[in-house]
Parts: structure tokens; sequence; C-alpha cells
């Protein structure tokens, strides 16, 4: 049989139809699909691909069950490296992680490992009836802080290993950012309740309505009989520009607007709270968070939404296919652009105006590409007097965050960077406090999802050892 | 869940209850707030801690019935439980260095302001309260403030009871008569606090206002409550809520402080339509 130089394709939702739903975009390879995308794999010697995965997935191991249909058996080999597989398949940068290592990619396109890794875990969650084994308890209790990717994996190797976890979640809800931040749209958020399931059965216990730092600390965790604390509490503050007009009505941080949008659920016409259904949306930034607001803005019935970026399409931090979803449902690019100030309305000769202090316009100054920065990437430069006003309604920042203070604040003992961001021994995640680990965007700043899967493991791995060896 | 263990009208639109949220009541102090829901698909809203009793295990609230979700909790039964409490956030009142205080609380927000006083009080303090109401029949917690205040003024707009005027008109007059506060605390409805800065900066005494803006997860991750203090951007669930009252920009928070004053209106109606529907 030959071989097909290109990736089977996605089937996805039409953009016109898609940019005013919050359906998945993405649908799924279905299983002949999957069978065909996985016999592109050629099941090379050296498995490049492996090394490109943070957390090592056996990928030719579980493609070559997808050959041969044995579905179950794929999804467990993922599954011994992965704790929240059908979340990875969906959220995963695949392009620039195993994707990019796939020795068939060197003249063709790569394998859909992504696309495959979906499907199995897909499948294993519709197909499946039977319960996980339950290990043996261990009698060993660890604290995990926050239940976001980093957070649950670490929660997941542990409670597999017989340790008792407790994992306290600040919010209502188990997900962290896979249920406030990633919309629905990208990650239905069922999926993600399945896999928060998965690890009750494995014995994991959520609390929720725990903040650690206010409701408990971490030193009376210990008190309380934890041997070691995991901390994956996020990213944290959202950053704003420090430009004028950033506090008038319709400007949102990007964790705001889709916190709103996702966990309460206020893109439904019934819920109870309320987000601004704004006509013209600039979201600034460049990154996942920024495509995901924009596309939220468009799906919430705005009629033009543009993402402002600094740099060129090049620079663009997102993933590929985010921006070439977003492009494709309408999203307008206004990029090498920089915005100066925010405009909003003010009758001067009525303060009462139920107008006054809403937002009206977005002044943005054009830049071009200078010299490249300590990253490599080219610094942009603005023109002298070239501004301009984009009329807007909404003003969605979506520019990064800078790490919560909370538990470091609480936490005596516990070392932070000059940027707030804990410090870590990278190959444990150990912190400069005893029997304390951490990773996630808590230890980076805000990364992905896998990165942070990534952190989790390996602290799940060191905390192991450290009990074992007390 | 979180049971409601004791439930009380102070009058017709402000109630209290004890919630029965063990680890909250173990942690609160004055000055901090907590965030709830009523049910499954609420929203969350920020209510400031008004007492609790950490043996019992029991967090006060006190809440004035404005918008839906206000309404909701209320229609909530002593026995009843509401889905999510969690807390207690921010930062708690600063009373290191104080030995005579002014609280100043105008309607619904003297039930923050009370926790306050009475932990000035427990320190030592000599305590003056100012407590001021539209009219008398939303007069709440005087028998409270009386336990725990030296001395006690209350001010109604109409007169009805105590003194007529705005809660400023005494603080000047005790201001100007010669009492020396190391700090006057102020808490209430934005302009109510606007005000009392106005009256305390001529003579430069610390005043202190508690910000209670629109709060969503209530630990610093979505920026929603920000406001200006001292030229800088604040968020009051992490900074606050308590913040200098000389720094903060009053009339920014004002602004910001009604984005969404027509939803909550269409909500509040909702709401009351579907209880006449039930009441039919």
């Amino acid at each position: 049989m030959a071989l097909q130089p290109q990736k089977h394709p996605m089937p996805v939702q039409k953009p016109e139809v898609r940019a005013k739903n919050f359906e998945e975009v993405a649908q799924g390879y279905d299983e002949k699909t999957a069978v065909a995308e996985a016999q592109r794999c050629l099941n090379c010697k050296n498995k490049p691909c492996v090394e490109g995965c943070p957390v090592n997935i056996a990928i030719p191991d579980f493609i070559s069950k997808v050959k041969t249909g044995d579905f179950e058996e794929a999804y467990n080999i993922i599954s011994q490296s992965s704790s929240l597989p059908a979340v990875c398949g969906r959220v995963c940068p695949q392009e620039t992680q195993c994707e990019s290592k796939c020795t068939l990619g060197i003249k063709f396109q790569p394998v859909g490992i992504g696309r495959i890794e979906r499907f199995v875990a897909d499948w294993h969650n519709a197909n499946y009836k039977g319960e996980p084994k339950i290990p043996a308890q261990n009698g060993h209790k660890v604290a995990v802080v926050g239940s976001g990717p980093s957070g649950l994996t670490c929660a997941g190797d542990l409670a597999k290993k017989g340790y008792k976890v407790t994992v306290f979640e600040a919010l209502h809800l188990a997900g962290g950012v896979l249920v406030y931040g990633i919309p629905e749209f990208r990650l239905p958020k069922k999926i993600v309740e399945k896999e928060v399931e998965t690890l009750k059965k494995y014995g994991v216990d959520i609390e929720t309505n725990v903040v650690i730092g206010k409701t408990v600390t971490v030193d009376e965790l210990f008190e309380e009989g934890y041997e070691a604390v995991f901390i994956g509490s996020g990213a944290g503050l959202p950053r704003f520009m420090g430009i004028s007009g950033e506090s008038l009505k319709g400007v949102y941080s990007a964790n705001e607007f889709l916190t709103r949008a996702n966990l309460m659920k206020a893109y439904k016409s019934d819920a109870q709270t309320p987000i601004m259904r704004a006509k013209k949306v600039a979201v600034v930034g460049g990154g996942n968070v920024a495509m995901d607001a924009a596309r939220t803005a468009l799906r919430l019935g705005a009629e033009t939404v543009y993402i402002v970026y600094r740099r060129s399409m090049e620079e663009l931090p997102a993933r590929k296919e985010e921006v070439e979803h977003a492009e494709e449902e309408g999203i307008k690019f206004e990029i090498l652009r920089n915005p100066v100030e925010i405009l909003g309305y003010k009758n001067e000769n009525d303060k009462r105006d139920p107008k006054n202090g809403f937002v009206t316009g977005l002044k943005l100054i054009k830049c071009e590409l200078g010299e490249p920065d300590e990253k490599g990437r080219r610094r942009p430069v603005e023109i002298a007097g070239s501004e301009y006003v984009l009329p807007v309604d909404c003003v969605i920042m979506a520019i990064g965050t800078s790490p919560n203070p909370l538990i470091k604040n609480t936490t005596a003992g516990l070392e932070v960077n000059r940027h707030g961001g804990i410090i870590v021994e990278e190959s444990t995640g150990k912190t400069s406090k005893n029997a304390v680990y951490a990773g996630g965007d808590a230890v980076t700043g805000a990364a992905t999802v896998i990165l942070a899967m990534g952190a989790g493991k390996t602290a799940a791995k060191a905390i192991d050892e450290y009990i074992c060896k007390k | 869940m979180y049971k409601i263990v004791k439930k009380r009208e102070l009058n017709s639109t402000v109630t209290m209850m004890d919630i029965y949220a063990p680890l909250v009541a173990k942690k609160a102090q004055a000055g901090q707030f907590i965030i709830l829901r009523v049910d499954e698909e609420g929203e969350r809203i920020p209510l400031t801690v008004a007492g609790f009793d950490r043996e019992a295990g029991t967090v006060k609230i006190i809440f004035q019935i404005v918008g839906a979700t206000t309404m909701m909790l209320n229609a909530k039964n002593e026995g009843e439980s509401i889905t999510d409490f969690v807390g207690p956030l921010g930062c708690p009142t600063r009373t290191d260095g104080v030995k005579k205080v002014c609280i100043v609380g105008g309607g619904v927000g003297c039930a923050i302001a009370l926790p306050v006083a009475q932990k000035f009080k427990s320190l030592g303090c000599e305590v003056h309260s100012i407590i001021g109401f539209r009219s008398k029949d939303l007069l709440i917690l005087e028998d409270e403030f009386a336990a725990c205040s030296d001395k006690l003024t209350i001010m109604t707009d109409d007169g009805s009871y105590g003194r007529q005027g705005v809660v400023t008109v005494p603080l000047k007059e005790a201001i100007e008569s010669g009492e020396k506060y190391d700090e006057v605390i102020a808490i209430g409805p934005l302009v109510m606090m606007k005000y009392v800065v106005a009256t305390t900066k001529p003579f430069n005494i610390k005043t202190t206002v508690s910000m209670n803006p629109i709060m969503i997860d209530g630990t610093g991750m979505c920026g929603g409550c920000r406001l200006t203090v001292g030229g800088k951007t604040k968020f009051a669930c992490v900074d606050g809520p308590d913040f200098n009252g000389f720094e903060v920009d009053f009339d920014e928070a004002t602004a910001r402080a009604d984005a969404y004053a027509q939803f909550e209106k269409a909500e509040r109606e909702k709401f009351c339509n579907l209880f006449k529907k039930e009441a039919n």
C-alpha cells in the first residue's frame, strides 16, 4: 500500500456554523480513519517522537495497537504515562513536540499522533465499561494544591502507587485552567469531568472550595498528617498594560472573560453570571489564550473581533491550528500594532448618562520589526505618528499572568524567583521547603497543559522516592 | 454543601445567616470576605464576614436583597444548604498601633463594620461608632454596636430615628471638638466612603475604606475587582478589601460598580416573575 504523504484531515464543523455555537470544533477521527492514520507510522527504530513528548508516552507502541484495532490496549499504554489522554489529544501543541520529531515528517507530513491519541481516549471513554484496578493503599498521605493539569497528573500518579491523595481546589469545580480557561468548543467540559471521575475511582479525594494559603496553610497540611505537598496552583494574577483607560467598563482580563464564559457558563442564555455581549471586540495578545478569548467573543455574538498583536503573524505564539481556526472563523488580525490608550464614552453635560465609562475604542500605534531580543524574537518598534483608533466596545487583555502570591505569603521557607515563580529543582520539582514540591504555571509562569502535566509527573516520582526513603 | 444553621431578618431587605463552614470559621478575621454560590447554576458573589463562632464552626453573613442571587439566598431557610462557601479571603483589618478609632458604617455596610468594631474593642481600644441608615425601618445591629462602642451615634437620612443627616456631620463635629482618632474606618456605599475621606483628609487622620466591588474567583485570578489606589492597579480580593482611603480613586470605582446594572435588573425581574409564577 502506498504511503499517504498527508495526515488524514481532522473533520471539523464548518467555520460559518461553528462561529455561532459552543460545540467542539474538531469532531475527531472515526475508527477507520484512526486505523488508516496509524498505518502511516513507520514504527522506526529510534522513536524520536517519544523524546518529543514531555511525559514520554510510548507513542509507537500505542499506535501499533491502533493499527490492529486493539484500542483498549492502546489506551492502557497511553495511561501508563498520561493521566489525561482525552485532554492532551485535544490541547497539546503536538506540532512542536512529538510530531515535530516524527521520522515521516522529514519528507511528508508527520503522523497525526495527537489525533490518534484523542481517538483512543474517546473510544475508551465511550466503550470501556470496566472499573479501574484500585491499587493497594500504602498508608501514606499526600496533599496536592490545585486541580489543574499538573495537580491532577501528580495526584493520579501517586494514587496509582497506593498513596492516599487529597487535591485541594480553590474554585467550586475541579479542573483548573481546563474548566475555567480553555473553552468548551476546544475542550468540552464533560471530557474534563470524565478524567476527574476516573481519578476519583483511583481513590483521589477532591476538596473544592479550599484556598490553600487562606483556608488552610501548607504547614497545617503537614500537621494534619500529609507527608508531602505538591503545589500546582497555576498562573495567578492577570497582567494589564498600564495604559490609560484600562478601568473602563468593557475592559476584561482574558482570565475574567473566559472564567465568566466557561466556568460560570455565561455563554448560556439562562446563566446567572453576566458577561458583556459586545459587538466589536479587540483582544490584545497573540497566544492561545488570546485566540480562545477572541473565538469565545465571536460565539457570544460579536460582529467583529480583532486580535491585536505587536509582532507579525510569524511570531504569533499561539498554536498554528488555533490561529488557522480563528482566521477561518473570521477573526481579524491587527498585527504589528501596539495599544496606546483605551478610549471611553464621557458625556460632559450629563454625568448620569448610562453610556458614561463604557469603552468606545482602542488607540493603536503601528510597529515594525527591529533587532532580535534576548529570546531571538524580533522586537517591535513603534512608528512615530502612526496612531489610529479601532472602534470597539470591548477590550480583552490576554498578555499573560504573574504568579499568585497567596501561598508564598503564607508559607515560610518557600523561595520564589524575581518574577514570583516558585523555585524548584528541575529534575524533581523539589522546592526550598522540605517535603514541598511544585510544578506547572506556579513555577514556570503561563505555559502549556502538557508541560504542567510533565512537571506533575516528575514531582510524583520524586515524592514517591522521598517518602519511601523516609 | 454548607448548611444554614440560623436565619434572621434584620429588616425587610437585610438578612443575617449563620453558615456551617468549620474551616472558614476557624480562620476568619474581621475585614475578610467569603464567596458563595447558592446552587449549581448560581453566580459567585462575595460577602464580607460579619462574624464567626470558631467553636460552633459557623460564619455569619449579612446581606442586602439587591439582585437575583441574594433573592435566591434569602429564599433558603434554616436547615437548608447552599452549594459553595469559600474563604476566608482578602486581608484582615489591621489593628496595630491603634488606641482610639472611629468606625463609620453606612446601611448594610454596618454588617461588615460590626466585627471590626468588636475586634478593636476586644483589643482594648476606645471605639466610637457612627452608623447611618436611610430610615428607621432599615436600622440594623443597634444593640450589637452599642455593646462594643464607647460612644454610638445613629444617623438617619429622614430623621425617623437618631439624628437626621449624613454620617460625616457627627464625624466632623467629633474631630473639630478635639477627639483625637488614630484611625477612621469607613465601610458602606462608595459615595459615603468618598465623603468620609473628604471629611478626614483636611485633618490628616488615617482613613481606611473597605472596597467591595465585583469579584468572581476571589483569589486574584481574574482581575475583575481591580481598582486604582495611589495611581497603581490593585486587586481588591488579594490586596484588600481594606485600602488607604486617601489613595483610592472613588470616581473610577463608582463608574465600574454599575457595569452590569442592566443585566442585574433583568435577572432580578426574571427571578421575581418566577416567584410570582410559583405563588400562583
